[in-house]
């Protein structure tokens, strides 16, 4: 359509005013990866479905968990695998090194997996500080054996100055699902309650406080840490068969966990606002930043889909465990809404909670 | 959170829907200029409390949705120059221009950051003395002293290397374009809190007079928005035309002095174009001769820019308060956060991102 035609139709919408329609052309289809490819939204799953899965499509990856459930010789056996390129390296609560370990652990935990082995691949830019490896090293040791869960393999390589952004991480884990335990996305069902272990956004506010730029006082701290002692828990609990499905909220934050959850069941999931627990620091520090906290990235918590009848042990057991003394329930699964998260405000109305397109931005004003 | 959580209490917010409900005799339209009073009833559903009669249409208040096109492009065309380093608001990156976005231009290999404040940019600018460091300087008042200050700081400093790429905009002369507007349905005026903290609230006396028409100031949080309507509804069911404060702990008449005195030792005041309005008459700001050093479009060659536009989005109508962002063929399907056609559907301010991202449920109903 040639720019004078544009012009005419957009007068003859708006007739009585002058008005130049000036909004731009539908971009071109992507041909590039962008930052938000990696946010964990909408984008990243454009990019799971559209390379990734029709290029390696099989049963255990379709179930699209945090880890792959495969059986070998009657067990099952939980993998998963995760890259670190957090920066900064060290942030109040954690460092790449723990971070490295904390993540996989949860991944196979959240699949109700007693993690076992690690492996731990570091891709170094040449120029990095000794220093600072051997205290990511440590810090991944130490969580490791803290976590009992020896890193048992691993990769080195140098890449040259200004191929890399110092350093990054990749660990993959390997576990045994308990008998009995059947943990995924598609299971959550009308009726179900949603149970979040603590408080959200520390992390992703923690890491954001130190970012070139944005430095503000804070005393938020990361809550990264390994979930598999407070799964184990939960699976102890006498509500233990009516847990459906466990996730940690990690990048994209609470909001994306649930709209996956809520498109592989093809469910609709309501919360209350009021419900949802957030530290003062993180509240105050999101109005400033112009965030949401349901959209920043927690690195110690997780989400459990549990039937009603259940929810009540599970939810006690999540208590007594330091991990999960914050425990609340923070909303329903309904039928109505299919694939649709939605939060009911503290005035009674109810909003969308969507899964973003890319990255949260900070806004204007 | 103080200062906030009062401002929040579903209590009050109820009392003030009754209170309104009980006022209103027959149907008024009222707009809130704010992008953010936009994003706040939509958030929290604020239009489902309020009674049929009263229809709340949003304004052009979203900084980054009034931007015009070419601003955009030549952000883009000067981020794409090796020498440049490109600082912007977080939301601005996001949003289309004719051909792709700063986002994009960032993964093409453009230095694109983030900042929260312009002082940043000026402190990239000491930092890499041998790159020229940008700064998309756009927004309302509320931004305006910020960036000039910039500009006075840079040139004090004597930095060579410093320039801002000027979108300045202004509330009242958009207000006054609306009112005159043949085809204009707004009975009464929310004026935006924030930029009145800034210039006070004497300007909006004159809009008042000249157009019989109620103006409140308001605020930001759901009890700020319903207190601003009924004291609107009060003077309309009275056929009253007043100035009213309901932002009284953040505004005065006369506003931010300093704040003022910054604006006018660097920017005078000139046409602009906004971006889906067209040109409006001493809407916008430009910085003076002795600032053209640091004039991004007097410091570069970027020559004309020409602009491709569709015709499918009808921001146009939205941003003047004509048309809702549903009533567009495009919401939703061809148009999303993903793939905006148009900027209100990029901002978090933006009155079709506000809808798609709160309210989608109440649309497929």
């Amino acid at each position: 359509m040639s720019t004078k035609m544009r012009v005419e139709i957009a007068q003859e919408i708006a007739p009585e005013i002058k008005v130049r329609l000036s909004c731009p052309a539908p971009l071109p289809a992507r041909d590039t990866v962008l930052l938000g490819h990696g946010s964990g939204g909408k984008l990243s799953a454009e990019l799971l479905r559209d390379i990734f899965l029709p290029a390696f499509q099989n049963p255990a990856l379709s179930r699209l968990d945090d880890q792959a459930i495969v059986n070998v010789n009657g067990q099952r056996l939980a993998i998963t695998t995760d890259s670190f390129v957090v920066k900064p390296l060290f942030f109040p609560g954690g460092d790449i090194g723990s971070l490295a370990v904390h993540g996989t652990v949860n991944d196979l935990a959240m699949g109700g997996a007693t993690p076992l082995f690690l492996s731990a691949a570091f891709i170094i830019e040449e120029g990095f500080s000794m220093d600072d490896l051997r205290r990511v090293t440590n810090s991944l040791r130490l969580a490791a054996a803290t976590a009992g869960v020896p890193v048992v393999t691993g990769d080195t390589k140098v890449v040259e100055k200004g191929k890399g952004d110092g350093l990054f991480i990749t660990t993959t884990g390997i576990g045994l699902v308990l008998d009995g335990v059947d943990l995924s996305a598609d299971r959550a069902r009308p009726g179900d309650k949603v149970l979040l272990s603590g408080s959200i956004g520390d992390h992703g506010i923690a890491i954001l406080a130190q970012r070139e730029g944005l430095e503000f006082e804070t005393r938020i701290v990361s809550d990264s840490s390994a979930l598999h002692t407070l799964v184990a828990r939960m699976l102890g609990s006498d509500g233990t068969r009516g847990i459906r499905c466990m996730r940690d909220p990690t990048r994209g934050g609470v909001s994306s966990t649930l709209n996956e959850i809520a498109e592989r069941s093809q469910v609709g999931i309501e919360l209350e606002e009021s419900s949802l627990p957030v530290h003062e620091e993180v509240r105050g520090a999101c109005e400033l930043l112009g965030l949401d906290p349901l959209y920043v990235a927690n690195e110690g918590k997780l989400i459990a889909i549990v039937a009603p009848g259940a929810a009540a042990a599970v939810l006690q057991a999540m208590r007594s465990h330091p991990l999960g003394n914050e425990a609340v329930i923070i909303g329903t699964v309904n039928n109505e809404n299919a694939n649709l998260v939605t939060m009911r405000t503290p005035l009674g109305t109810s909003r969308v909670v969507d899964m973003l397109a890319g990255d949260q931005l900070p806004r204007i004003c | 959170m103080k200062y906030l959580d009062e401002y929040r209490d579903s209590r009050i917010a109820r009392a003030l829907a009754a209170e309104i409900e009980l006022a209103t005799t027959q149907s008024w339209v009222l707009m809130e200029i704010c992008g953010g009073q936009t994003h706040t009833i939509m958030r929290y559903g604020i239009d489902e409390l309020l009674p049929r009669g009263i229809e709340l249409v949003h304004g052009p208040g979203c900084p980054v949705c009034v931007t015009p096109l070419e601003t955009v492009d030549k952000a883009i065309a000067l981020a794409l120059r090796p020498d440049v380093i490109m600082v912007s608001y977080g939301d601005m990156l996001r949003v289309p221009g004719s051909h792709s976005d700063l986002l994009r231009a960032k993964a093409q290999g453009a230095d694109v950051r983030i900042a929260y404040s312009p002082t940043e940019a000026v402190k990239i600018a000491r930092a890499n003395p041998d790159r020229k460091v940008v700064f998309l300087a756009i927004g309302f008042e509320t931004t305006a002293p910020a960036n000039a200050m910039a500009a006075w700081q840079a040139r004090r400093e004597g930095l060579t290397n410093f320039s801002l790429l000027v979108s300045h905009v202004l509330v009242p002369p958009a207000i006054r374009a609306l009112m005159a507007s043949s085809s204009n349905r707004v009975q009464g005026f929310i004026a935006p809190g924030h930029v009145c903290t800034v210039m006070g609230c004497r300007e909006y006396e004159a809009l008042v007079s000249d157009f019989q028409i109620p103006i409140v100031v308001g605020g930001f949080e759901p009890v700020d928005i319903l207190e601003s309507v009924s004291m609107l509804v009060r003077q309309l069911e009275t056929r009253g035309a007043r100035l009213e404060n309901q932002y009284v702990r953040s505004v005065n008449l006369q506003g931010n002095v300093p704040a003022q005195a910054i604006m006018v030792e660097v920017f005078h005041i000139a046409d602009q174009k906004w971006r889906g309005i067209g040109p409006i008459p001493s809407s916008g700001l430009r910085l003076r001769d002795e600032y053209a050093a640091y004039d991004a479009d007097r410091v570069f060659d970027l020559g004309e820019m020409t602009v491709d536009e569709p015709a499918e989005c009808i921001s146009a109508q939205v941003l003047q308060g004509l048309k809702k962002p549903t009533d567009c063929a495009a919401f939703g399907m061809r148009c999303t956060p993903e793939n905006p056609l148009g900027a209100p559907m990029v901002s978090s301010e933006g009155a079709c991102a506000a809808y798609y991202h709160y309210r989608r449920h109440a649309v497929a109903k």
